[in-house]
């Protein structure tokens, strides 16, 4: 059977406080896949994402882009990134949809592609995570190691926009 | 009655900015305006940090150049362990750290390039915003956008081989570099598949830059007029005259090509250049204290660096730096655009300077780290993709930094900026009272040549918007748009 290509990609400063949940889940996520010794998978992260993370996706099936977000959720929230998506950018800026769409362009592939946003509070000038941002780490760790377990459930389950 | 136009924010430049415009009573431009309105934290923030951590704390600055402001501290560092200035380090340490740096101008000027100033190229001044990006990019030359992300993707992961990660990177400590190049990554550097090796960085440099030079040839009154005027140039070069990017003492030149300032030690940066202040921004405005505030202005960056040194040490580039000089007839090069023909031309060396330093066995093995005799303070400066960059530091008996201060690229480059913004502005706004697509546009690309990075300019910490605004001679705002 073919190994299913996944890649969990993280982008945010963690020198900005809870900016820095997209890293801290891939450098958790990455310890328990090790543990787990699970194939297929590769971690990045990047202060932003940017152009040449167009060909990286174009390379998987799976992409789970993990960002902070300063958005009105609960906890954390599983989105799809589709043609449908956002695509805005700047330089200092570039969308999931962004990379998405320019993978879709100029590589010909549409990885099955989500966004796991974790809900975070404070952005000071500080390595290190609040309180209530680790709590929210802890239960999107919980729910994404179930998800992965039955990671063709997520490719086929791909077409509903929110999952949690 | 004269009139005020604002543009913001300026899009496609690092960072944001706001630009006004004031017009007089027949509505002609007086005067031009690039603001930053964040304040300069960075220098202070630094303050009791001790002087080790320095080489990375600065890096959080700008998440586009991280590399040059963690190589320029780290030079400034060396100088405070007693490391020397620039030439003391190991052979290992100093090759290392030159492949980092060249992996970070060969990124940077290819993100400009493909992802910020092409758009401007391909489809023109007047063409509808929807169409300006790299998306209309890869819908009208699927090749160059590829290329791009291709040769971008290079750059950042000889950046990652070297700095040893993406986010914060380590790689140079005081005194040296903390790793080699691994034997695997050096041959995945020059042997990789799918188009990933030196040698294809080396093809599609000189396929952007035929492309760059064939717009030129169907387009020279744009290119070689638009937003152009005379300036001093300034730059560091190596002691025989060379490009060189890492190291090297301070030359400049003023709008003849007469030398002006040349074999500066860099340690000694405060007793040439001054950095003026005004009231209606946050940015300083450097200035050659010998020609004073109003004549000793001065460019940095791709352009000015062409303009200072007297040639290219590696073969490709150096053709193309005798093309560009003979373009000129060896005299300075003041036209604007042709930042964009000189930073493809450094693309070109810097991809050579890759391939010299990848087949150095140098980087593979050596000592990484030498110390001396401690200092209180160190200047450290580098040629970074935008200009050059200063950063100086003092530190107390307990190690901690007491003073910092910052020159980044694009404050070197703020009075021209200011400069370009206002020649763009009276080519396309002279006589009109409302803000046009194409006018805006125009003004931006002006200053896109310069490849600012308003971020690291203002060493702000956050988001900065910007705006075009159109004002009267009472100061009452007659038009705004934000693009």
């Amino acid at each position: 059977m073919k190994t299913i290509k996944i890649l969990i990609y993280a982008f945010g400063n963690p020198g900005r406080m809870d900016d820095g949940l997209g890293c801290a889940f891939v450098n958790a996520l990455k310890k328990w896949v090790v543990q787990q010794n699970l194939a297929g998978y590769e971690f990045d992260c990047n202060y932003q994402l940017n152009i040449e993370d167009a060909y990286s996706i174009s390379q998987k099936d799976l992409v789970i882009f993990v960002d902070a977000s300063m958005e009105d959720i609960e906890s954390f929230v599983l989105t799809k990134v589709d043609e449908s998506s956002d695509i805005s950018f700047t330089s200092h800026e570039a969308s999931p949809g962004y990379i998405y769409y320019l993978c879709m362009e100029l590589f010909n592939k549409t990885p099955v592609t989500y966004l796991l946003h974790l809900k975070g509070y404070k952005w000071l000038f500080q390595e290190r995570l609040s309180q209530k941002a680790k709590t929210n780490l802890e239960n999107a760790l919980d729910f994404m190691k179930k998800e992965l377990m039955t990671k063709e459930n997520l490719i086929s389950d791909f077409q509903n926009t929110i999952l949690n | 009655m004269s009139k005020k136009i604002t543009i913001d924010p300026v899009t496609r430049v690092e960072g944001h900015g706001k630009v006004t415009i004031y017009l007089d009573e027949d509505n002609n431009v007086k005067e031009s305006r690039l603001h930053i309105v964040e304040f300069r934290g960075f220098e202070r923030f630094i303050q009791g940090r001790p002087y080790w951590e320095a080489p990375v704390l600065v890096q959080r600055l700008c998440g586009i150049c991280p590399v040059s402001h963690h190589l320029a501290a780290a030079k400034a560092i060396d100088v405070i362990v007693g490391a020397g200035t620039g030439d003391g380090l190991t052979p290992t340490a100093d090759k290392m750290r030159r492949l980092m740096h060249y992996g970070q101008i060969f990124q940077s000027h290819v993100l400009h390039f493909f992802h910020l100033a092409s758009p401007d190229l391909l489809f023109g001044l007047d063409a509808v915003p929807e169409i300006r990006n790299i998306i209309g990019i890869a819908k009208e030359n699927k090749h160059l956008a590829v290329m791009g992300i291709m040769m971008r993707k290079y750059g950042q992961e000889i950046i990652k081989a070297t700095s040893g990660k993406k986010i914060h990177g380590t790689g140079a400590i005081p005194g040296g570099i903390n790793k080699h190049l691994t034997i695997t990554e050096r041959d995945s550097f020059l042997n990789g598949k799918e188009g990933q090796n030196i040698d294809q960085m080396i093809a599609w440099s000189i396929e952007a830059l035929d492309f760059l030079k064939e717009y030129h040839k169907n387009n020279k009154s744009f290119i070689d007029t638009f937003a152009s005027f005379p300036s001093n140039h300034l730059s560091i070069v190596r002691d025989d005259g060379a490009m060189d990017l890492y190291h090297g003492k301070i030359r400049a030149v003023d709008t003849n090509g007469k030398v002006v300032i040349n074999g500066i030690d860099y340690q000694n940066y405060t007793d040439i250049i001054v950095e003026g202040v005004k009231k209606w921004t946050y940015m300083k405005f450097p200035y050659l204290k010998d020609l004073g505030k109003e004549k000793g202005w001065y460019r940095v960056g791709p352009l000015a660096r062409m303009n200072t040194c007297d040639f290219i040490p590696s073969e490709l580039a150096q053709k193309e730096f005798e093309v560009f000089k003979h373009y000129t007839k060896g005299k300075p090069n003041n036209s604007t655009m042709h930042y964009h023909w000189a930073r493809l031309i450094e693309v070109l060396h810097a991809a050579e300077m890759m391939k010299e330093l990848l087949n150095d066995p140098d980087i593979l093995t050596g000592e990484l780290v030498i110390k001396g005799k401690k200092q209180y303070e160190g200047v450290g400066v580098i040629e970074a993709p935008r200009g050059t960059l200063f950063h100086h530091y003092k530190i107390d008996n307990n190690d901690q930094i007491t003073m910092a201060n910052l020159i980044v690229s694009t404050t070197n480059n703020n009075d021209p900026m200011n400069m370009a913004v206002n020649a763009a502005a009276k080519e396309m706004m002279n006589g009109q009272a409302q803000i046009t697509e194409p006018m805006m546009n125009a003004v931006e690309v002006a200053i896109r040549a310069y490849d600012p990075c308003l971020s690291c300019a203002t060493h702000a910490l956050g988001q900065m918007p910007l705006e075009l605004t159109l004002k009267d001679i009472n100061n009452n705002i007659i038009d705004k748009k934000r693009t």
